[in-house]
């Protein structure tokens, strides 16, 4: 496994404008070695061309010293006002949660609900649950500090009314662990303890939810004890309240009106799409998040009589927070790269190396200058998607994946570094320690399969297009989902061409009103890949790095979202896929997501539809009936994730289907969106739908759409030495797009 | 619900011949059972030197990291393919494939 780790912020960088890299070592101190090279092909063995990187010549190329670097994955909430919460001789801690965890294994430990315990100072008050999951308070100075337990341990995914009175003057703590009613019958019923305690008032300290802190390493605060599931509506009193008191203040709507006994009671409602933790109190003392916990989550009163948190925020007032959570890793920068003036817009990457393990690369972009001469030809790098995808571990959990894959999973041993090195986070396609699907995805850490090595899969086969580029000798710029999302079209000005990689899957709507606009000037598209533009994604503004997918509703999931939650908390946009929202992907690219299958692509067969004289410059000097039975991408040009033509979801009328794929394996299953009702013979051996469309249609700006429909398509340009029926195809698309002459509609 | 016949070793062949599909019904109907089965269920493989060798390990609960199997290394995925089928068949039918 790599010795070495990092990651790069800014993502893309124009020539003169400067990168910091944050760099790690594992299992101490080391030397390691850095260099910039540009990414041209992928490592694809004897298969294909083989790895093909151009060194840039900078001043951070060499030998460096290396220390390990931090990672503390887990969400909580900080509220930095330790003067409010210090010296307290009566108070209540109160809040209704939904523990996820309990207890955690196969190591139990403790989790935190609030308060300002202290490991390091070994002080402070916690409300928490135990290591069995039951509902205890931890209150004191060290050795002597009181642990009292319901030793009532709660149930997961259950939502309690938790409380505990405390009064160190008279030597009481009463603790109280109510289930709430639900639609689930259940014996379990209200558990009240009461217990004498020693202990002196706590001193002054942050309280945290959700966490515990643990102390503060090179000035870096640390936590501990993490919460899994959600807290709803936490409240500090002055006293210790009664259990009539407590019911009032549980019943009230929303926070309820905070009285002269509250020192805080926060709203986790408010500002959902911040890292703020709003307090309602007078007193103000409001917190901020840590590690991006899912927000605009379903509280302990929601009824389902409203499913956006926006129309009914009393409902939405929790927080979920996970012990694998992570947003920004916060290394300290160990190099920094200004982009050298006269560096070819390509992708990059900063190669590192330390004796004991393989290499590994942090990639970055340099885009064109940003007032100088572009190429005519844009490559779309699909940053949302490789970040989706980002530290994908589900295919090294178990799972029945070989029965959609249709062969075993193969990783490497750089993708296994994400199951030593768990607090890297995970991709959103894994889930949580809990078991809920992961919506947050962050680039500010390091990324193990955004590389030209390993999977072929996303930057590995996108990098073959590049490199079939080169070959061509087509000058081309690289820019980035992430730029093309913050700068809309203006990014694409001045571009006749832009061609997506081989899977653009996620997609923002800004970044789809890009290229809808693109069109609409009259630029050309060209969709090399399969299974484009389906998931909305959003970029949460107050929380940079970070993307956004909630997978609602429909379509082929790695997870389900949770029921009501399926509204982005930064945006408050609907999730799910962009063919149930209006806007599905065969409108802009003539074809949409049909099947999916792993283990061999097959090849297109034309269609009469190719012999149409619109269609004729695409198929100029090709005479083969079959194109693409080759490839290093399962040995055929149509494979992995498939898309059809379907005038239904709105292919344009006039898009000619040129060429469909035939002949798929059994592993070539319809997706379930596909299907109403599940039926029989939806596999490749059976069904007609289970077909990759390549398509061409003309844009009534006067520009056009070419579309292959295949992931696996951009995996067979370099065959025979780039001499070859798609390679020849592709390049008769590119010319002609190239050419400034208007597309005219049918 | 279906059971696999041990003397179908044709089907063994079929696989052996051409472990990435198509295949034909009946094969399928036999991988359905041996990838779904929780025998050797959780198998992957481990590239443990590119474009060359592959090591089976087995994925662990818990988010814990895969185990490898050293001695079960091999220099093609058809090769990896073929063992994984053969152990899987034996646990589930009780009856070892006659050597290759």
């Amino acid at each position: 496994m790599p010795r070495v780790l990092g990651y790069a912020d800014p993502l893309s960088a124009a020539p003169g404008e400067t990168i910091r890299f944050m760099i790690g070592t594992l299992d101490g101190p080391r030397r390691y070695r850095a260099e910039v090279v540009r990414l041209v092909c992928s490592d694809t063995g004897p298969a294909g061309p083989g790895l093909k990187t151009v060194p840039l010549s900078t001043p951070i190329e060499g030998d460096h010293e290396g220390t390990p670097q931090l990672i503390d994955a887990g969400s909580y909430a900080i509220v930095e006002h330790p003067e409010a919460f210090g010296g307290l001789t009566r108070f209540t801690l109160q809040a209704f949660i939904q523990p996820t965890r309990v207890p955690i294994r196969p190591e139990p430990r403790r989790q935190v609900i609030m308060g300002t315990w202290a490991e390091d100072r070994e002080t402070g008050f916690a409300l928490l649950l135990d290591e069995t999951g039951a509902l205890a308070l931890l209150v004191g100075s060290g050795p002597a500090a009181a642990l009292v337990s319901t030793r009532a341990p709660l149930t997961a995914r259950r939502w309690y009314n938790v409380a505990a009175s405390v009064d160190l003057a008279a030597g009481t703590v009463s603790l109280r662990q109510t289930p709430l009613a639900d639609h689930t019958p259940s014996l379990e019923r209200p558990v009240a303890v009461t217990a004498a305690v020693r202990a002196e008032a706590p001193p002054a300290g942050e309280l945290f939810l959700a966490a515990a802190r643990r102390g503060v390493e090179g000035g870096r605060l640390r936590t501990t004890w993490h919460f899994n599931g959600k807290i709803d509506r936490p409240r500090l009193s002055r006293r210790a309240l009664t259990p009539a008191e407590l019911e009032a203040a549980a019943t009230a709507r929303r926070t309820g009106a905070p009285d002269a006994d509250t020192i805080a009671v926060w709203d986790l409602a408010a500002d959902t799409g911040s890292v703020r933790v709003i307090d309602r109190s007078s007193n103000l003392l409001h917190g901020r998040t840590v590690n991006a916990p899912k927000r605009a989550v379903t509280g302990h009163n929601w009824d389902s009589s409203e499913m956006d948190w926006r129309r009914a925020p009393e409902q939405y007032g929790a927080i979920h927070f996970h012990d694998d959570d992570l947003h920004d890793a916060g290394w300290t920068p160990s190099l920094t790269l200004t982009v050298p003036d006269d560096a070819r817009s390509g992708v990059y990457a900063l190669r590192l190396e330390a004796a004991g393990g393989p290499e590994f690369w942090v990639v970055f972009y340099v885009r064109p200058p940003r007032r100088g001469p572009r190429a005519r030809v844009a490559f779309l790098a699909s940053t949302a998607t490789y970040l989706a995808y980002s530290n994908y571990r589900a295919r090294m959990r178990p799972s029945p994946a070989e029965l959609y894959i249709g062969a075993l999973p193969i990783v490497d041993p750089t993708d296994l570094l994400l199951m030593y090195q768990p607090e890297l986070g995970g991709s959103t396609y894994d889930t949580h320690s809990d078991g809920s699907g992961v919506c947050h995805v962050s680039r500010l850490r390091p990324i193990v399969n955004t590389r030209p090595t390993g999977w072929l899969w996303n930057l590995f086969l996108d990098l073959g297009l590049l490199d079939w580029l080169e070959a061509e000798g087509q000058p081309y710029d690289v820019v980035t989902d992430d730029d093309l999302h913050v700068e809309g079209a203006a990014l694409l000005e001045g571009y006749a061409v832009v061609l997506t990689g081989c899977h653009p899957e996620y997609y923002s709507r800004e970044m789809l009103d890009a290229l809808e606009a693109h069109l609409g000037g009259g630029g050309r598209l060209m969709y090399m890949g399969g299974n484009g533009f389906y998931w909305r994604v959003s970029y949460p503004a107050a929380q940079p790095g970070l993307l956004e997918v909630r997978r609602a509703e429909d379509g082929t999931r790695a997870w389900v979202e949770a029921v009501g939650e399926y509204y982005h908390s930064s945006t408050g946009e609907y999730g799910g896929m962009w063919r149930r929202q209006g806007r599905a992907p065969n409108a802009l690219a003539g074809i949409g997501f049909v099947a999916q299958g792993f283990d061999r692509s097959s090849y297109y067969r034309r269609t009469a539809a190719s012999r149409d004289p619109r269609a004729r410059f695409i198929f100029e000097g090709i005479e083969d009936e079959i194109l693409g039975d080759f490839g290093i991408a399962g040995s055929g040009a149509a494979g992995l994730e498939v898309d059809a033509f379907n005038a239904s979801l709105g292919s344009p009328a006039h898009t000619l289907v040129v060429a469909s794929s035939e002949d798929h394996s059994n592993a070539f299953q319809l997706v379930n969106e596909e299907m109403n009702v599940s039926f029989a013979g939806s596999d490749g051996r059976f069904s007609a739908a289970v077909r990759a469309d390549l398509v061409f249609f003309e844009h009534p700006g006067g520009g056009a759409v070419f579309s292959t429909g295949s992931i696996a398509y951009v995996g067979s340009l370099a065959h025979k030495g780039y001499d070859n029926n798609i390679a020849r195809l592709t390049r008769n698309v590119l010319r002609r797009f190239l050419d400034p002459a208007p597309f005219a509609m049918p | 619900m279906f059971t696999i016949d041990p003397r179908r070793t044709d089907l063994a062949q079929e696989f052996k011949r051409r472990p990435f599909g198509p295949h034909s019904p009946e094969l399928q109907a036999v991988l359905n059972v041996l990838r779904g089965s929780l025998h050797c269920q959780n198998l992957l493989l481990v590239c443990t030197r590119p474009h060359a060798e592959w090591t089976l390990a087995e994925k662990q609960p818990h988010g814990l990291p895969p185990r490898l199997f050293p001695h079960l290394t091999f220099d093609s995925l058809e090769a990896a393919e073929w063992h994984a089928f053969r152990i899987r068949w034996e646990a589930v039918t009780g009856q070892a494939l006659p050597d290759p």
